[in-house]
Order: C-alpha cells, then sequence, then structure tokens
C-alpha cells in the first residue's frame, strides 16, 4: 500500500471523531469542517516527512482547531501567528490532548455529528445525504451518483438540509443518559435507512450501491467501538454484515435480482456471516432484545441453512411473531405471512395476508407474495393480476424484470394449453 | 525457541483495504511465511475478527465479562490460549474458569481465518 493510499486511509477513518471534536469546538458545522479540511492538507504535508502520528484523530484535532484559532488571530490582528513548527512537532501535545479525549467524549462528539443529521424535520434521504457528506466526507458528485440526481440539485440539496441543521438549536451539552439513548436510537434508524438505499438497489449501479452498504456498515461499527454494550448497536451491525454477506449472490450479470431460493450460497461472504453471528450471540448475553437484534437473528437462520430446504422456517415463524409484538407492522406480519407459508402451505399464509390488503394497497412485495403463493395454488388468474399490480408498483427496474419473468411464464402456460 | 509474531495495526485502516490491497499485503508477507512453511518452521496463522468482535473476562473471585477489547495500558500481552468451542458462552466460561481468583484479563477474541502451519510442533515443545 503506498504511502498516499495510507494517508488517505487514515484521514478517512479519523475524519467522524476529528470532525466530530472540532464541531464541539466551534459551534459551527462550516468551520468545523473548514478546520478538518486545512487540517488533512498539513497531514498530507507532514506526515509523509514526520511519520504518521499516533493518534490520528488527536493530530488532525489539535492541529484542525489551532489553524482556525490562528485564523481567528489573523483576522483581529492581534498577537503573533504560531508558525509552522508549532503543529509540525507535536509530540507531548499530541499526546496529552489524546488522554484528554476520552473515550466518554469521543463518543458524546460522533453522536452529536451523526445525530444532527438526523434532523426531523428533514426527510430521510436528506439526513442519508446530508451524513455522507459531513460524516463519511464522500464528495457531492459521489452522494448524486448514489441517489440518481445531478451533482448541482445535489449540491442544493445537501446546502439547503445544513442550512437547516445550523438555523436549528444544535444540541452541545453533554447530553443525559435518556437523551443519549435516544440520540442513539434515532443515529441507528437512519444508518439502518442508509444501509437500506444501497441494499434496496433503489438508483445508481451496483458498485455505488455496495459503497453505501460498506459506508453503513463502517458508521455502525464505529458506534458499536465507542458503545461497546449496546445489544441494539450489535444487532445493527449483525443485521448489516449479514445482509450484506449475501451482496455478490443478490444479482445477476445482467442486474436482475436472484432470490434467496435461488442465490449461489458458496458466494454468500463466511466472514461477514460468521462475524454477524458472532455479534448476535454477544447481543443475546444481554437479555434485551429488540427489532435490530430480532431481524438479524432472522437473517442469521438464512445465513446458517446450507441449502435453501434446510432453512429453520419454524426459527423465523418465532422470531417475525417476536418482532410482531415488539413493533407491530403490516410489513412484519407480511413477513411472517412467507415462513407461514414454508410451514402450513399457502392456504394458511394467504388468510394470514387478508387483513393486510388494505395497508400494504400501494406496497410491491405485498402483491409479490400474493402472486407467488397464488401460483403455487394453481389459481392463475387472482396470481396474474396480483403480478399486474406488483410490476406497476416496482421501484427497480430489477424488481419490475423479476415479476415479468412470472408474468411471461404464466402467459407461456396459457399459450401451451391453449 | 518458539517465537510469536504479533501484528498491530490499525484496523480501521485496514477494514478499509479493498480486496486487492488486502490480497496483496497477503502476498507479500507469503514470500517470508511460504518460505517459513517450507522449511517447516510455520507454525499456526491466525486472522482475528474485528475488536467489536471481542469479550473481555476480568479476572477475580466473581470473574466481570465486559463487552469489547482489552484497552487498559497497564496491563501487558503475555501469552494466549487457542480454543475450539462450540459457542461464545463455552469460550467465555473457559475465561472465566481460568481467571477465577486471578488478577489481570483475558480478551475472548473469535478467529477470522486459521492456518495449522508445517511446524511439527509436538517436537519442539520437547
Amino acid at each position: 500500500m503506498s504511502e498516499l493510499a495510507w494517508i488517505d486511509a487514515a484521514l478517512k477513518s479519523a475524519r467522524p471523531q476529528a470532525l466530530g471534536a472540532l464541531l464541539r469546538y466551534f459551534r459551527d458545522l462550516d468551520r468545523a469542517e473548514e478546520a478538518f479540511q486545512e487540517a488533512c492538507l498539513r497531514a498530507l504535508k507532514h506526515w509523509p516527512v514526520n511519520g504518521p502520528p499516533r493518534d490520528p484523530a488527536a493530530w488532525l484535532i489539535l492541529v484542525g482547531r489551532n489553524v482556525a484559532l490562528d485564523d481567528v488571530r489573523k483576522r483581529a490582528r492581534t498577537t503573533e501567528l504560531a508558525d509552522e513548527a508549532l503543529v509540525s512537532d507535536l509530540g507531548d501535545a499530541e499526546a496529552d490532548l489524546a488522554e484528554r479525549l476520552d473515550s466518554s467524549h469521543y463518543r458524546d462528539d460522533l453522536l452529536r455529528l451523526l445525530f444532527i443529521c438526523c434532523h426531523p424535520e428533514l426527510p430521510a434521504v436528506q439526513q442519508i445525504a446530508l451524513a455522507l457528506r459531513i460524516v463519511s466526507g464522500l464528495t457531492v458528485p459521489e452522494i448524486a451518483r448514489a441517489f440518481l440526481v445531478g451533482d448541482s440539485a445535489m449540491e442544493q440539496r445537501i446546502t439547503r438540509a445544513k442550512r437547516r441543521v445550523q438555523a436549528a438549536q444544535l444540541p452541545y451539552e453533554t447530553p443525559g443518559a435518556v437523551e443519549r439513548a435516544e440520540r442513539l436510537g434515532t443515529v441507528a434508524t437512519m444508518l439502518y435507512l442508509l444501509f437500506n438505499e444501497g441494499y434496496s438497489a433503489s438508483g445508481g449501479t451496483a458498485h455505488i450501491r455496495r459503497h453505501l452498504c460498506e459506508e453503513a456498515i463502517r458508521l455502525a461499527r464505529l458506534l458499536l467501538k465507542l458503545f461497546p454494550s449496546e445489544p441494539e448497536i450489535m444487532g445493527l451491525l449483525a443485521l448489516m454484515l449479514l445482509q450484506h454477506a449475501r451482496a455478490a449472490a443478490r444479482l445477476d450479470e445482467g442486474g436482475a435480482i436472484i432470490l434467496l431460493e435461488e442465490q449461489d450460497r458458496t458466494c454468500w461472504n463466511r466472514d461477514a456471516i460468521a462475524e454477524g453471528l458472532n455479534l448476535m450471540e454477544k447481543a443475546i448475553r444481554h437479555r434485551r432484545p429488540g427489532a435490530y437484534q430480532l431481524q438479524a437473528a432472522i437473517a442469521g437462520v438464512h445465513a446458517q441453512a446450507p441449502r435453501p430446504q434446510d432453512t429453520d422456517w419454524a426459527a423465523i415463524d418465532q422470531l417475525y411473531a417476536a418482532l410482531e409484538t415488539l413493533q407491530p407492522s403490516p410489513v412484519v406480519t407480511l413477513n411472517r405471512a412467507v415462513a407461514v407459508a414454508k410451514l402450513a402451505g399457502p392456504e394458511a399464509a394467504l388468510a394470514m395476508m387478508a387483513p393486510l390488503a388494505k395497508p400494504l394497497a400501494g406496497y410491491f412485495h405485498f402483491f409479490g407474495v400474493q402472486g407467488w403463493l397464488y401460483l403455487q395454488l394453481g389459481r392463475k388468474d387472482e396470481a396474474r393480476a396480483a403480478f399486474d399490480r406488483a410490476i406497476s408498483l416496482a421501484h427497480t427496474p430489477a424488481e419490475a424484470a423479476h415479476i415479468r419473468q412470472h408474468l411471461d411464464r404464466l402467459a407461456e402456460d396459457s399459450r401451451a394449453a391453449g | 525457541m518458539l517465537y510469536a509474531i504479533l501484528c498491530y495495526h490499525d484496523e480501521d485502516v485496514v477494514g478499509a483495504w479493498t480486496k486487492e490491497e488486502d490480497e496483496a499485503v497477503l502476498a507479500k508477507r507469503a514470500r517470508t511465511t511460504d518460505r517459513l512453511a517450507a522449511q517447516g518452521k510455520l507454525g499456526p496463522v491466525a486472522r482475528l475478527m474485528p475488536t467489536t468482535a471481542a469479550v473481555t473476562v476480568r479476572s477475580g473471585d466473581e470473574p466481570l465479562v465486559l463487552d469489547g477489547p482489552f484497552a487498559e495500558t497497564k496491563e501487558q500481552l503475555l501469552g494466549f490460549y487457542l480454543i475450539d468451542c462450540a459457542s461464545l458462552d463455552e469460550a467465555i466460561g473457559a475465561a472465566r474458569e481460568m481467571g477465577h481468583g486471578e488478577s489481570g484479563a483475558f480478551e475472548v477474541r473469535p478467529v477470522r481465518l486459521f492456518r495449522a502451519g508445517t511446524a511439527k510442533l509436538e517436537a519442539l515443545e520437547a
């Protein structure tokens, strides 16, 4: 790995913590970002000469803060400027700062940085875009590509979102335990949305979507490092790892969706699965179940089945039942109906789905599942009607293409029969 | 004499490596490990899961299980065990048992990749 690549990776990994601390110092997002940028430029100049610092985040915080303070002094035309030598040899200062910045500071800094992106007035997509820009440091064109919009439109969107966030009262005081837990929950939701944006293939190329999933995993991992005893954060990271483990098997070469049952399971990432299952074991020890842990457990059941027919559908049914109790939603019941279809047959599943027809009247997957169940019962007209409805609700070409296959097969069957 | 070579690196940086970068590093190291293997000098090689997968058992009269890696600076790494368990709970149980009535700590970390190596360890032991 070249030196420049190493520095680049170190800057990227230090960004959330360094920027979070600078935001606490300056209480101004723009100034914190400028200070971080300047610190990065100096890192590119100094690290190749002096070697990497022991704690890159602490170095960037100290230098960023000094540079910005110099800037303030310069504008105020007061004291002499501290010269470059001051920031080039940090030695003890860096160690001091690292000591003072104990993990509790880091923890609240990072949480704050993520939390301000979750402003309740911002639509979810803008929260994600803002987090990618501010926390992850992705460029505007990179984010624009992920959301399939033009650069200038995304630039505007992010600028507006930032202004909105700045205008709001930013939470600088150290949060209390309850507030911290609430922030953690809000941030976890946003990270899961970010992951799903990548996972659900609503836009962009496979490569860009994978990047979003990986970024969500990276941030969730960072969050877990700072909150190591939170079972729901373990569950969140486990869920992401277990889902993302299937990435290589989920789409064919043409970008069409391959269903779980038809995926080549040898393409699943075994390292990610092992790590996800281990995190689940850690989480379960706390005996504080939550929605992420349950969803991760469901993904874990699938991940552990060597072949589709080995899937423990009874366990999946029970886990969805627990999720229904904890977080009732028609989508959860729909998912449970799939497990019920495997255990008790398509008719039982259709009966379970009947009350969902109204709340899920605009939901692609409802009609996809319905069509699949009718097909198993040989009720072809109803299957066709359900697939027609599904195709009109598809969000992506891949979803539409998948339903199209079913419809084409139905058409072939009726031709053959006729 | 048996030597342990312990690998330290910034896991955020290593975690950000692409598959190609990761493989390039392993290929470079293989120049050394392949030679040692051919000479029958390579013992077990392990790559650990990230520190987020770790649990730490604080020894004592009532050993305490904490989430996360061992993070104190006043103790030093003095040895390690490699055990094969059916579950994390079983591994933690072993660490608790050993730590009973002692001071210090055991970090329990799953192994991501393991190779047995080629050295005849029994011979070295004698």
